[in-house]
């Protein structure tokens, strides 16, 4: 399996096969290939492989893999490190030595961050089908990167490039986890040649889960000096990467792609980045959502708030005292590129004033004071990033072995429609939606006269895909270009057709006219005339087609301040957002409703790392989450804004009527939150002795598990007052039960205790000193 | 193979099926009916949403053989003579979906959800979409469509 980023000279890279050949690296290799009529029979033919495995001593932790006489993942490579990649400020000349800025600090911060391993967890699962019986061969894969593929496939498998042909359909969500080339797609083309007949693959969840290339997994070790007043004076960072079992296509180079934001928005100017990547017997890790740069954004975030509990400052004032002020662009960084523009301080200061920032602050110290058991937390990013991954020169720079460049064709149809051809293509980013709209708006055509092609390597010949937000930063670009062509040149025809000097045509609304007369001719004419071409200019060809490639000089280098406020349940360790309010400058909203759902899908996925998602392995290197009951990708339900909890916590009523009772509650554990619908009765209700037993079964919704409840409640009046006694026995199967038993009880405890006030209080009885609680026993059981 | 009877999207269909056969895979793989899509094994997910006798049901859940006599409609059949059904249409036009690989399930989903309840607050869709999974958007973009009785 090829590696297309050899970070140093020196990396080491072992051999991948697509099967695995006498020893397996890491669950998810392939060992076998099975080919049946049917996926069934081919599940119960795989069924029927026996595998005899002699076991090899799994290398799980990176500290571990790097100490002498560890075990080796690869024993030919003589050792566990991939490659040790470094950029110095000093060395490089864009800043000082890191080293004397630590020395002379007055104040020096250390930290150790571990970034967890994430899984990209798409929601298609990967296919591939092959059809080796037409002239070239034809490949359907859910592929971020189609063009690449078709490269790949030929320059590893020996076929003619021209030969194959590559179609990525409609795919289903990327996040990086589809700019791949993986085995599957390699295997297929194989079995399909040998058997002369088309075949399909798609993995299951489980194996996609498994097999598809993880995420981050990085252990960050920052060192940051600064001085008394808050100025920052030189950051160190030593980073640890794992790169699981083998080089994906660009496994190596993701860490480093960190290395040029570690600094962020702000201006020290000493730095040194030092990043050991290391195998370990795991899924390889590859792009996901930012690939590199998010761990850095998160850490130097980090930092600063470190260094402003340290300093005793507000982390804002002491980010604003280091970031690089507005009027500073262009912006040479320590880390050796230019920032071209932003307003830090402009978004700050409405995120500020949208999120109620010292009003906020203001109930946080309230909080601590009171030593209250729900405590607010105030999370800050004002971040920025390297976006449209693209300069093709500062790509080489890096050894990477392709270009960022990106390629647009317009055809203007006889008859007045336009077909772009796109080389970039989505996985739901909205590219034809966009692009079409940047088509008729410059052409002043009607939106749905324009076709947007892509995906398809015999139709769009040329492009470099869809990853690291680039498509309508370079792609887009790419677009205005190809039309400014086709209007360039519409521009020369419409003279002609006119039999004016070109000087004297301008072009609005869709039509070509003489200055200041309203004889003109419309887009379409010319494009009519320009096809049949009966006439045309000396020197002009047919046709007023177009093809443009734009390469950008620069990363583009949007920004934001992001502000998040959640609330924690010190017992229980209930989280949950109550505001979070993010200012982005993004440069030019082409359509806000895609960049809304862009905006709100990231944020998911980022508070999802921060509350939801791990990768988690057992101690013989066994992937445990395995399946989406194991790794938990939130839902709508889990991301849901505040709301004023009810008395009985979560708990709705649809109908009740004498002992039987149905209704809803939701129940929130740790992150996650279920809604069960169920129903109960009262099976004992002893009004003199105030005693009544209820016994309620659920079901949560959509299938993640079940719950059952007996509660016996009593109400004792002694001296002191009315004493509520609420027993409890609960069951719950699914999604909750792997929170363990202790959080259970935590919080079933904790609803109990509330379910009792509030029964208090509809007795009339809560008020003052007199009413006591006392609660007996309360127990959960867990079954998975 | 058991003989199974059942209505897909207004068509009757007889064919005979494997006891182990999923619902999911009987719409996709007998019926050509891939508008329904699978995105897990394990339930989890709400990709492969159906309507069984008028109520959503996950049909990676139900086996083909235990719908005989039922009607399910799929979201292929929704659209009434090429009309798109009001939350097929919601959702565009609120463009509620990125790479539309949830949508099927979520626009069942969101129909039964409006079944049970036509006007609900967001916290109710919020709560009636849980067992559907989008890794694409997953927040306030998939909730308005529902939300929109309330914005009439
Ligand atoms: S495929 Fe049915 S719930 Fe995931
Ligand atoms: S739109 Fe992509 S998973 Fe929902």
């Amino acid at each position: 399996m090829p590696c297309a980023w050899q970070i140093t000279p020196d990396m080491k890279s072992p051999p991948a096969p697509p099967l695995a050949v006498d020893t397996v690296h890491c669950a998810g290799e392939g060992i076998a290939i099975v080919v049946a009529r049917d996926a069934a029979s081919a599940a119960d033919a795989a069924d029927a492989v026996e595998v005899d495995y002699d076991e090899l001593t799994p290398v799980l932790d990176m500290e571990a893999a790097l100490a002498d006489g560890a075990p080796l993942v690869h024993p030919e490579l003589g050792t566990n490190r991939n490659a040790l990649w470094v950029f110095d400020s000093g060395e490089a000349g864009s800043g000082g030595d890191v080293e004397p800025a630590i020395r002379d600090a007055e104040i020096v911060i250390k930290r150790r961050f571990r970034q967890q391993r994430l899984i990209p967890a798409f929601m298609e699962p990967r296919s591939v089908v092959v059809d080796p019986t037409g002239e070239q061969l034809t490949m359907w894969s859910s592929t971020q990167i189609p063009h690449i593929l078709k490269t790949m496939v030929a320059l590893t498998l020996g076929l003619p490039e021209h030969k194959v042909r590559v179609i990525a359909p409609d795919v289903g969500g990327g996040f990086g986890g589809k700019l791949q080339v993986t085995p599957e797609e390699f295997l297929a083309v194989l079995v399909a040649r040998r058997m002369g007949k088309p075949v399909k693959w798609t993995e299951t969840r489980s194996e996609s889960l498994l097999a598809v290339h993880h995420g981050r997994d990085q252990i960050q070790d920052l060192t940051l000096a600064a001085r008394k007043d808050g100025t920052v004076t030189g950051l160190k960072v030593e980073l640890m990467a794992d790169m699981g079992a083998y080089l994906r296509i660009i496994t190596s180079g993701i860490p480093i792609l960190g290395a040029f934001m570690y600094c962020g928005i702000y201006k020290f100017r000493a730095y040194r980045f030092a990043c050991t990547n290391v195998f370990t017997t795991k899924t390889p890790t590859d792009a996901y959502r930012g690939a590199g740069r998010p761990e850095a954004t998160f850490a130097i975030e980090r930092m600063m708030d470190e260094l402003a509990a340290e300093l005793g400052m507000d982390p804002l004032e002491l980010r604003e005292r280091n970031w690089i002020k507005h009027e500073e662009f262009p912006y040479p960084t320590v880390a050796g590129l230019t920032y071209d523009s932003g307003n830090y301080e402009a978004a700050t200061a409405k995120a500020k004033e949208l999120f109620d920032y010292d009003g906020l602050r203001a109930e946080q110290r309230r909080r601590r004071e009171a030593n209250e058991v729900v405590q607010l937390g105030i999370g800050i990013s004002t971040y920025t990033e390297m976006c449209g991954l693209a300069p093709s020169r500062m790509l080489g720079a890096l050894s990477y072995s392709a270009g960022g460049w990106e390629n647009t064709s317009i055809r203007m149809l006889a008859t007045g429609k336009v077909e772009v051809i796109s080389g970039v293509s989505p996985h739901g980013q909205g590219h034809e939606t966009v692009w079409s709209q940047i088509v008729a708006d410059r052409l002043s055509v009607p939106f749905e006269d324009v076709e947007v092609l892509h995906g398809d390597t015999q139709s769009s010949s040329k492009g470099m895909d869809t990853y690291g937000s680039r498509s309508l930063a370079v792609g887009g670009i790419a677009v205005v270009k190809a039309v400014d062509k086709v209007i360039d040149k519409a521009k020369k025809m419409a003279a002609h057709l006119l039999e004016c000097s070109e000087a004297d045509i301008e072009f609005t609304h869709g039509k070509f006219t003489i200055k200041g007369t309203d004889r003109g001719v419309t887009i379409q004419e010319v494009a009519f005339a320009a096809f049949a071409a009966p006439n045309y200019p000396e020197g002009m060809e047919p046709s007023l087609d177009s093809e443009a490639t734009f390469d950008p000089e620069n990363f583009s280098f949007p920004h934001g301040t992001h502000l998040c406020v959640a609330k924690v349940d010190t017992e229980t360790g209930w989280v949950r957002i109550r505001r979070y309010v993010c200012v982005d400058d993004i440069g030019t909203v082409v359509n806000p409703l895609i960049v809304e759902g862009q905006v709100h899908g990231g944020l998911a996925q980022g508070i999802a790392q921060a509350l939801f998602e791990e990768a988690g392995y057992d101690e013989v290197g066994t992937l445990i989450t395995s399946t989406l009951a194991d790794y938990l990708m939130p839902s709508a339900a889990d991301l849901d804004p505040e709301r004023v909890a009810p008395c009985f916590p979560g708990a709705t009523l649809t109908s009740a009527s004498g002992a039987e009772f149905a209704g809803t509650v939701q129940i929130r554990l740790g992150p996650i939150a279920l809604q069960y619908r169920g129903s109960g009765r009262f099976t004992e209700t002893d009004q003199a002795a105030h005693r009544s037993v209820i016994k309620a079964t659920g079901t949560a919704a959509g299938g993640q598990g079940t719950a059952a409840v007996t509660v016996q409640t009593s109400l004792v009046e002694d001296e002191a007052g009315t004493a509520v006694t609420v027993a409890t026995d609960l069951t719950i199967t699914g999604k909750p039960a792997q929170f363990g038993r202790g959080l259970i009880e935590d919080v079933s405890r904790k609803i109990i205790g509330q379910f009792a006030d509030c029964l208090s209080a509809s007795l009339g009885q809560a008020e003052g000193p007199r009413q006591q609680r006392r609660h007996r026993r309360s127990s959960a059981s867990m079954m998975r | 193979m058991t003989r199974l009877t059942v209505m897909v999207d207004g068509v009757r269909y007889v064919d005979d099926v494997e006891p182990r056969t999923l619902l999911a895979h009987y719409l996709r793989e007998k019926l050509g009916k891939t508008g329904t899509v699978v995105g897990c094994d394990t339930s989890n997910c709400g990709a492969c949403t159906v309507h069984l006798d008028g109520r959503s049901v996950k049909s990676c859940s139900v086996f083909a053989v235990q719908v005989g006599g039922s009607e399910i409609t799929t979201i292929e059949g929704l659209a009434r003579d090429g009309q798109l059904h009001p939350m097929q249409q919601a959702f565009h036009d609120n463009h509620a979906l990125q790479c539309g690989f949830c949508t099927p399930g979520m626009i069942m989903q969101a129909i039964d959800l409006l079944g049970d309840d036509p006007d609900p607050d967001e916290q109710s869709v919020r709560a009636g979409l849980e067992g559907n999974l989008c890794r694409c958007t997953a927040t306030r973009t998939l909730c308005v469509p529902c939300l929109m009785p309330r914005r009439r």
